[in-house]
């Protein structure tokens, strides 16, 4: 009658090549390359979590870096004024995000669409004011440097294997609550939230939730982000990177699951080489944005799936 | 089992309801018509919570629900099928109908479950039901009109309803689509005992579907009785048939 598997077999061969390739990846390159790929899978994991409900919410979360940085700083404060053991604020960090997610979703979830995104957009300003002014506590505009990293995984080998786990499990996790009766729903509030009520669904309770999901997985990878570089700093919570994840998910292709990773691991490696060769990262940031919307509205994976002759994929991620 | 008493509801100085009346009894099949603009979808928005009223009563199985929010108002066994198509344009037709079926046994917050070892069953024989089973995998933003039309009250089953609101459910639908629907809804309320109120332009379907008629004019109630008693009923004939009662 209809299909029972969450995935295909196909799918699952290209999930477990694809794990082989990057869990063998970190013996055969140099040391960059691996922090490279590290920091591609801590982004792609940034964006999938926004898309969590950017794609398949249609919320117009425009301060998602704001988790991501409270993540890192949660756990980097944790670790370092609050003397914890790092691996309790890697644990703690996301939770923070999240609370903080669901604090901004109890005063946002009543407004729609774009006046949403711009009472996000405000408190999320306002909470990188304050980790941009408070010295004595975050160390301002400066930042935290040399945030103590648990000995197993301070290597950049030992780092690369955590964010690949950490990263797989999060995704694994992700792609069961897409596919869930929650996701289904969800995605049903994007297409016309108006009709969800009507059949009985509780739209701002499930919107709260999905907020907190994005919360909590954009604090996961805000901690990774501390793993890899050891430091903190308010950059990371700026409205221009909320904007930077954005692009990341319709890079990749925002209605499919693992399109936001894809778009994630691009902009990283781009900026990786356009850097080499510029200081005006954003200029081409902008033109990469200009020829997506003339050229590919669904992203690059969209576009592929689309091709594939899988038509309207969406939300089935494989 | 719905009882509707002096509905009032205006936008600005626009009095759209000014005294609704309406009752409909376990079972039936009750229409209201009325010229455009008389107030009907506004009326159908006000039970199922998706306007509050400004004052009057709904009462539905002896409880006050009027002004309770819609998805309340769902959860209590009342569901509306939408005039303008409001279905959920990205996913297809089964998921469509799988999303209400999730929504009427309280299982959308489970986080882990996959859904598609969900309601797979129900939703399979809604789509049977109502002749949609064939287009299951089609996204339904791409559906043709009258196809949409069923697709709305498949979702509207979905929920299980006990009292089915439909805001004009032949609308733009060709004469075969108007003639299945009209089967459908006469199986709906005979073979599956759902109530059904409904609005609807077309006088010919109204008067073979429905057992009484409730009659609005300018947000009033002018007349509600079997389709005899509307029929010559002299407000009625004045108001809306134009003097021909026979119609």
């Amino acid at each position: 009658m209809h299909q029972q598997k969450l995935l295909s077999s196909r799918s699952l061969i290209l999930v477990a090549v694809m794990l082989a390739a990057l869990a063998i990846f970190p013996t055969m390159v140099s040391r960059y390359y691996i922090y490279l790929v590290a920091l591609m899978l801590v982004t792609g994991l940034l964006a999938t979590s926004l898309n969590m409900v950017l794609g398949f919410g249609g919320m117009y979360q425009f301060n998602h870096a704001v988790f991501y940085g409270v993540g890192a700083y949660a756990a980097a404060l944790l670790t370092v004024r609050g003397g914890v053991n790092p691996w309790w604020g890697y644990l703690l960090g996301p939770v923070v995000a999240a609370a903080l997610s669901l604090l901004m979703g109890l005063i946002c979830v009543r407004l729609s669409k774009l006046y949403f995104g711009m009472l996000q957009i405000s408190l999320g300003s306002l909470v990188w004011a304050v980790v941009f002014r408070w010295y004595s506590f975050t160390g301002g505009d400066d930042g935290m440097h040399g945030v103590p990293v648990p000995p197993l995984i301070s290597s950049i080998d030992g780092a690369y294997y955590f964010v690949l786990i950490v990263t797989v499990v999060c995704l694994a996790v992700m792609y069961l609550i897409v596919n869930s009766p929650f996701g289904r729903v969800f995605e049903s509030i994007r297409d016309n939230p108006e009709r969800a009520e009507a059949i009985g669904v509780n739209v701002r309770l499930h919107q709260l939730i999905g907020l907190v999901i994005a919360g909590f997985f954009g604090g996961v990878a805000g901690t990774l982000f501390v793993t890899v570089e050891g430091s903190v700093f308010p950059d990371m919570l700026f409205w221009t990177l909320s904007l930077e994840i954005i692009i990341m998910c319709l890079l990749g292709g925002w209605f499919t699951f693992l399109g936001p990773m894809l778009g994630g691991g691009m902009v990283v490696a781009l900026r990786a080489v356009v850097g080499i060769y510029t200081d005006y990262w954003t200029m081409v940031l902008g033109i990469i944005l200009m020829l997506l919307i003339f050229f590919l509205p669904q992203g690059v994976l969209g576009f592929f799936t689309a091709r594939l002759g899988r038509g309207q994929a969406a939300g089935e991620g494989d | 089992m719905l009882r509707v008493q002096n509905l009032r509801k205006s936008f600005g100085p626009f009095l759209a309801v000014s005294d609704a009346n309406l009752t409909v009894a376990q079972g039936e099949i009750v229409a209201v018509i009325g010229p455009n603009g008389a107030g009907k979808t506004t009326l159908f928005k006000l039970i199922t919570g998706q306007l509050k009223p400004d004052q009057g009563q709904v009462v539905f199985k002896g409880q006050d629900i009027a002004g309770l929010s819609p998805h309340r108002v769902c959860r209590r066994g009342l569901s509306l099928s939408y005039q303008v198509v409001s279905v959920f344009p990205r996913m297809s037709v089964f998921e469509n109908v799988r999303v209400a079926v999730l929504a009427r046994r309280r299982q959308v917050l489970r986080l882990f479950t996959p859904a598609v070892r969900l309601a797979g069953k129900e939703t399979w024989e809604i789509l049977q039901n109502v002749g949609l089973s064939d287009k299951a995998e089609v996204i339904s933003g791409t559906l043709s009109h009258g196809d949409s039309k069923v697709l709305e009250m498949a979702i509207a089953l979905g929920n299980r309803p006990e009292l089915l609101i439909m805001d004009e459910p032949t609308a733009g639908m060709s004469p075969e689509e108007t003639r299945a629907t009209m089967g459908l809804i006469r199986r709906l309320n005979g073979d599956m005992g759902i109530t059904i109120l409904f609005c609807e332009h077309d006088m010919e379907l109204v008067f073979n579907l429905a057992q009484r008629i409730m009659v609005m004019r300018q947000g009033t109630t002018i007349a509600q009785g079997t389709c005899d008693e509307v029929r010559c009923d002299e407000n009625v004939q004045q108001a809306y048939l134009g003097g021909h009662g026979n119609a």
